[in-house]
């Protein structure tokens, strides 16, 4: 055995191994996200949800998994049989690589080999996130197309227009991260955050409030405190980039009958589920890495090794709730809205947002600078949301008139 | 050692990459050739991988594969939407060939020019990080930079101007 590994190499084991257990890590979380979808949403609309099998209905995912791998593997005539039988592995397979660079943990030492829980440290970790995230669309553009039939080429076109429209944003609300912690490895990012904020002077020498500043002693450094405009904006994109809910145009199906995936069944039609979830998953770690300081949170003596994969899948598990949460409470967006918001609203947002992070944090911009140019835009934000701005009014149903005038040209 | 695998997996790739640029072109189904262009341009992005340029290999795909190849998808399947077998063959086969010709001979004469004589050892390559490249972006090579970021800019402008023409006629009717 010992023989065997030094003549592959400690480091190619390593990889390997990595590999398979976050793999096989993934798919135990998709069975526990569709479960706890189900159970929450359940329980939001006053249902029981799946209670039959195992515990709590737990192993009520498997049981459809195995339902569904033993269905009959069946093509419409009309469809490109390459094509259609490609598109959900294109679906599935970048939904995994994207955890590629999510961090899940501290470095550990096993047999004195340091081990860091991240499949693989790339110095341009959050370039591949985002061409991860690229690749995705050809599932559901190749799905639509090669079923052979209308619905499923309207949720296509609806797909790629959408997806490519919010990666835009995706992409630019990520840029002032790698701006502040000048590097673009997800690695490097988390290191960024670790600690707490110390030494804010910003309210030194007023008399209550220099007291108060002590509390951000035991405040973590998290991005989301300086970045959470670009957080706002990587989350909205985020979920448009999964397609779920309200920005799940691509099967809307009371409009599309399933959209992309209507001519699919059995084994095919769970690969696109299980893409979607892993989506939802990587989503959400990505947003803890980025600005939830990853696996960082109070450790303890007992297991020390234990914590910080505890407290990234706390955080992620919080994130997922809150997509299975807007999911039960907000409706589809009209497309001409969806596309409004994401050109009109989410792109110019994040550019501006660019340019305040690469202004704000030149060097010789002191720390409290920065702090003040974040709490004014921060108190600016709510004293709008707080006032019921006919703007922000207006961005829920935008522009009536003009809307109608497009759908009398018959553009769909 | 490794130098043999980098040759092995190269020749593994080009072979590929060649066998898709031919079907893109060979093709009789138009989404098909599309396709056959991801794979072609996938693998430039693993030969970008091979020589240590991740930074260069990522771009790639986001940039070619992600994007442009989609909006290409996304356009036929908005105008023609060739459901089935669908043909476009313009009939000017002999003068693609000819610009195609000249072009890979004139590359392949710069490349050829450029590294004459000269022995890359790609074991030995060191690969670039994010910030490198772009410090030499910003200062080295900003003039070409900028150069065709103004070209991007004027192809914008123009698609405006081409798209917004249509919808002023339109809404003047509707007015």
């Amino acid at each position: 055995m010992s023989g065997l590994i030094d003549a592959i190499g400690p480091a190619v084991i390593i990889a390997l191994v990595k590999v398979l257990v976050t793999f096989v890590m993934l798919l135990g979380i998709t069975l526990l996200v569709v479960w706890a979808e189900r159970k929450i949403i359940a329980d939001m609309q006053s249902r029981v949800g799946p209670n039959r099998w195992g515990p709590f209905g737990l192993l009520q995912t498997l049981a459809d998994g195995i339902k569904l791998f033993f269905k009959e593997d069946f093509r419409p005539r009309t469809a490109d049989r390459w094509t259609y039988a490609i598109a959900p592995i294109a679906t599935m397979v970048p939904a995994f690589l994207a955890f590629a660079v999510v961090p899940f943990g501290n470095e550990v030492t096993i047999a004195g080999h340091p081990i860091n829980f991240i499949v693989s440290d790339l110095n341009i970790g959050i370039l591949y996130f985002l061409a991860m995230g690229s690749l995705g669309v050809y599932g559901i553009v190749l799905a639509g197309w090669a079923s052979g039939s209308k619905y499923p080429l309207l949720g296509a076109i609806r797909s790629s227009a959408q997806l490519i429209s919010y990666e835009i944003a995706l992409g630019l609300s990520l840029v002032p991260i790698a701006l502040v912690a000048h590097s673009l490895s997800t690695l490097d990012i988390v290191g960024a955050q670790a600690g707490t904020i110390r030494n804010v002077t910003f309210f030194d020498g007023i008399p209550v409030l220099e007291q108060v500043a002590n509390i951000f002693r035991y405040v973590p450094n998290w991005y989301i405190w300086s970045q959470w405009p670009a957080f706002a904006i990587f989350l909205v994109a985020g979920i448009a980039e999964t397609n779920r809910p309200p920005f799940d145009l691509p099967e809307a199906e009371t409009e599309l009958v399933q959209g992309f995936s209507t001519e699919y069944g059995g084994i095919r039609f769970a690969m696109f589920y299980l893409g979607e979830y892993i989506h939802v998953v990587v989503i959400s770690a990505m947003a803890v890495t980025l600005f939830f300081g990853g696996w960082s949170g109070p450790g303890f003596d007992f297991l020390p090794w234990l914590w910080p994969l505890f407290w990234f899948f706390f955080k992620t598990a919080l994130f997922v709730y809150l997509f299975v949460w807007l999911r039960a409470t907000l409706p589809r967006l009209r497309y001409d809205r969806l596309m409004w918001l994401g050109w009109k609203r989410l792109i110019p947002a994040a550019l501006l947002w660019i340019m305040v992070t690469a202004v704000v944090n030149t060097e010789g911009v002191s720390r409290n600078v920065r702090l003040g140019v974040f709490a004014a835009l921060f108190l600016l934000v709510l004293a709008v949301v707080l006032r019921g701005d006919p703007r922000l009014k207006e961005a829920v149903t935008p522009q009536r008139r003009r809307t109608q005038g497009r759908l009398s040209r018959g553009a769909a | 050692m490794a130098e043999i695998w980098q040759e092995v997996v190269f020749w593994v790739f080009a072979v590929a990459m060649s066998l898709a640029a031919l079907r893109v072109v060979t093709s009789s189904n138009v989404v098909h050739a599309a396709l056959y262009l991801v794979g072609t341009l996938m693998g430039a992005a693993a030969l970008y991988v091979l020589l240590f340029a991740e930074f260069v290999a990522w771009v790639q795909v986001l940039v070619y594969v992600g994007a442009i190849v989609v909006l290409m998808l996304f356009g036929l399947m908005l105008t023609r939407a060739p459901i089935g077998k669908a043909h476009f063959d313009n009939n000017q086969r002999l003068l693609a060939a000819v610009v195609a010709g000249a072009l890979f001979g004139v590359t392949s004469y710069i490349m050829v020019r450029a590294f004459d004589g000269t022995d890359v050892n790609f074991a030995r390559t060191v690969g670039t990080k994010a910030g490198g490249l772009g410090e030499v972006i910003f200062s080295a090579y900003i003039l070409p930079f900028e150069v065709v970021s103004m070209l991007l800019l004027a192809a914008l402008v123009g698609a405006i101007v081409v798209a917004r023409k249509d919808e002023e006629v339109e809404g003047h009717n509707a007015d």
